[in-house]
């Protein structure tokens, strides 16, 4: 795909969020928005995997830490080919394999279990030790919130993945700027994120989270970079591509009927017009 | 009288038993299954050789694991690792691990269903001078509650390698409760050990004492003092505290209709409470249950400790004569 297709992907795994997230009556909006560019750019360019065969051996594999983000890594492997479409309907349902947040052993290809913040990290780190003991090749991304920089097992998964010289890591911080309570420099301030990391040991990049070249390219340069770990600090805007969600944290989403919710069937259509026109660029297809 | 069919000790109720720690067995039998099984890891937040993960160590360097004092990070690294086909044992003080990484265990390990085995040393208020934050009571119960976990607390250091061998190749969950103090060795390598099975020690007709871990001596010794006065205990060693075997358990109630549980840990969702919920479902009976009620420990000596929480034959012995007039 080139880097325009690529976004126009990103663009369709929006929509599909937004429908999700409507049909499921709840669930987080802002956070599977903004990491829309870095899952299509991860699924379909940067990492070897085979999408009928999620258990092979020498694919990469991806942790997803914060798991609450998780319609985002639904809609993309649905479009990566794991699954139907159809069944991203069923997200949040009684029965359903795509659980609120994920459940390894309900579908395959997720890798870990997730939602409790903070111990991604290092179930990622333990999985690159374990495949460099073995001697694959295969690398481990894994991706991570801002505010769940917040938690003391991150930090204890940093100094491990330095010490062990885990270079076979990327770690992508998705460098929203948002948390349930609000901004995160007020909640509790985290600082020069990248600078912690480097003090940990850690080569690190900062991109724009949205810009596809970009993206591909630290992945690729996290590639080449010998005796430590890579994180990849991208920023991206919370909501994106809905025009009304972006920037603000009451998005960040958890019930319906309060604060943060997913959008109303009204709020809905608005969001889904601006994806499929691009915000106004171009005639939608569906209206 | 004792089973001979389960092969106990010939000495074991003599003075010169011999007394070895757990924790020592388990040192043994990790070497052993990672002999046979080259995934097998082993992952220590720095009390490698307190935990008795020093031979192994030493033997096979390239897979041990030192991850310093982060006990979340040892469980979530090795949750990692068996997502990568490796068969992680972990190990701390329990006071630590699992007192300190309880949601990451139940998130990444057993809602997960990764095959890692943690280790909790020094359990028990046997730890003795080191005080209450080091002695872990309430292990059983934090485990015991989590869906997917196995539970298994050694009578011995014979028992603790024969159970070490054993997980290594059961696939999933487990923990492994270990003491620091040496205790009598009252099994053999030919005494049996099941996940599935407890074993009836010495069969009775008057009352059944159920115990575990460096209790099983003392309900022994306690058997012995009862026979004499013409009480027949019937022990079994609940050494699997989950799953429980049920169907021994209920049997011997039903045979003695009195029931003693034993252990060093809180009664409270620990053995005792386990055998409570087991007997009220299947076979309701008198129970008396012998652990901490609802206390922390303090710093003494191991053995001003277990006389002082009721943890010895004689207190045994005294709670089975209440316990049966109760029948």
């Amino acid at each position: 795909m080139t880097h325009k297709q690529l976004e126009l992907q990103a663009n369709e795994i929006r929509e599909d969020i937004i429908k999700m997230l409507v049909e499921a009556g709840s669930g987080h909006s802002a956070g599977p928005l903004g990491l829309a560019d870095i899952f299509t750019a991860l699924y379909f360019e940067v990492m070897e995997h085979r999408p009928k065969q999620p258990e092979w051996p020498g694919r990469d594999r991806l942790v997803l830490s914060n798991g609450h983000t998780v319609p985002v890594r639904y809609a993309t492997m649905a479009r990566a080919g794991y699954f139907p479409v159809s069944e991203l309907k069923t997200l949040r349902k009684f029965g359903s394999r795509l659980q609120g947040h994920p459940e390894r052993v309900r579908l395959p290809g997720l890798e870990t279990t997730s939602g409790p913040l903070g111990s991604g990290l290092s179930q990622a780190a333990g999985m690159a030790l374990a495949l460099r003991m073995d001697g694959s090749r295969g690398r481990v991304y894994c991706i991570t919130g801002d505010g769940e920089l917040d938690e003391g097992n991150i930090w204890e998964g940093a100094m491990f993945a330095a010490a062990k010289k885990l270079t076979n890591l990327t770690v992508i911080v998705d460098r929203n700027n948002i948390q349930i309570d609000g901004p995160t420099e007020r909640v509790m301030p985290l600082g020069d994120v990248a600078q912690k990391f480097a003090a940990f040991g850690w080569h690190v990049i900062e991109i724009d989270g949205h810009n596809m070249d970009a993206i591909i390219s630290a992945c690729n340069l996290a590639k080449a970079i010998v005796e430590r770990p890579t994180v990849i600090i991208a920023h991206t805007i919370p909501g994106k591509g809905v025009d009304y969600m972006q920037y603000d944290y009451h998005w960040h989403g958890y019930f319906a009927n309060v604060p943060g919710a997913p959008p109303a069937a009204d709020q809905a259509r608005i969001a889904l017009h601006e994806l499929r026109t691009l915000g106004g660029q171009i005639r939608s297809e569906h209206e | 009288m004792i089973d001979p069919q389960q092969h106990l000790a010939p000495d074991l109720l003599s003075p010169e038993v011999k007394q070895e720690a757990n924790r020592m067995g388990f040192g043994r039998g990790l070497l052993e299954a990672a002999h046979k099984d080259k995934d097998i890891v082993a992952l220590c937040a720095d009390l490698t050789i307190s935990t008795k993960m020093d031979d192994f160590a030493k033997s096979y360097p390239e897979r041990f694991v030192e991850v310093g004092i982060a006990e979340q990070n040892l469980v979530t690294v090795a949750a990692g690792m068996a997502l990568a086909g490796k068969t992680p044992f972990v190990s701390s003080y329990a006071a630590f691990s699992p007192g300190r990484n309880w949601e990451q265990i139940r998130t990444t390990i057993c809602l997960n269903q990764t095959n890692v085995k943690i280790v909790g040393s020094h359990a028990g208020v046997s730890v003795g001078p080191d005080g209450a934050t080091h002695q872990m009571l309430e292990d059983i119960a934090l485990m015991r509650v989590l869906p997917n976990m196995t539970v298994v607390v050694p009578a011995d250091a014979v028992e603790a390698a024969k159970a070490t061998i054993v997980l290594a190749s059961h696939k999933g969950p487990a923990y492994l409760r270990l003491a620091r103090e040496k205790s009598p060795v009252i099994t053999t390598d030919k005494s049996p050990f099941s996940l599935s099975k407890a074993q009836v020690l010495r069969a009775g007709t008057d009352l059944t004492i159920v115990a575990c871990g460096a209790l099983v001596y003392q309900a022994l010794v306690a058997a012995e003092a009862l026979s004499k006065q013409g009480i027949e205990a019937e022990v079994i060693n609940a050494a699997v505290v989950k799953p429980l075997d049920t169907i021994t358990i209920v049997a011997s109630a039903k045979k003695t209709g009195a029931v003693l549980t034993a252990e060093e840990a809180q009664v409270a969702g620990g053995l005792g409470g386990a055998v409570a919920e087991t007997l009220a479902d299947h076979h309701p009976v008198p129970m008396s249950r012998i652990g901490l009620l609802d206390h922390f420990g303090e710093s003494g000596t191991p053995a001003e400790l277990m006389e002082h929480f009721g943890l010895t034959a004689p207190h045994i012995t005294a709670k089975a004569q209440e316990l049966i007039k109760r029948k």
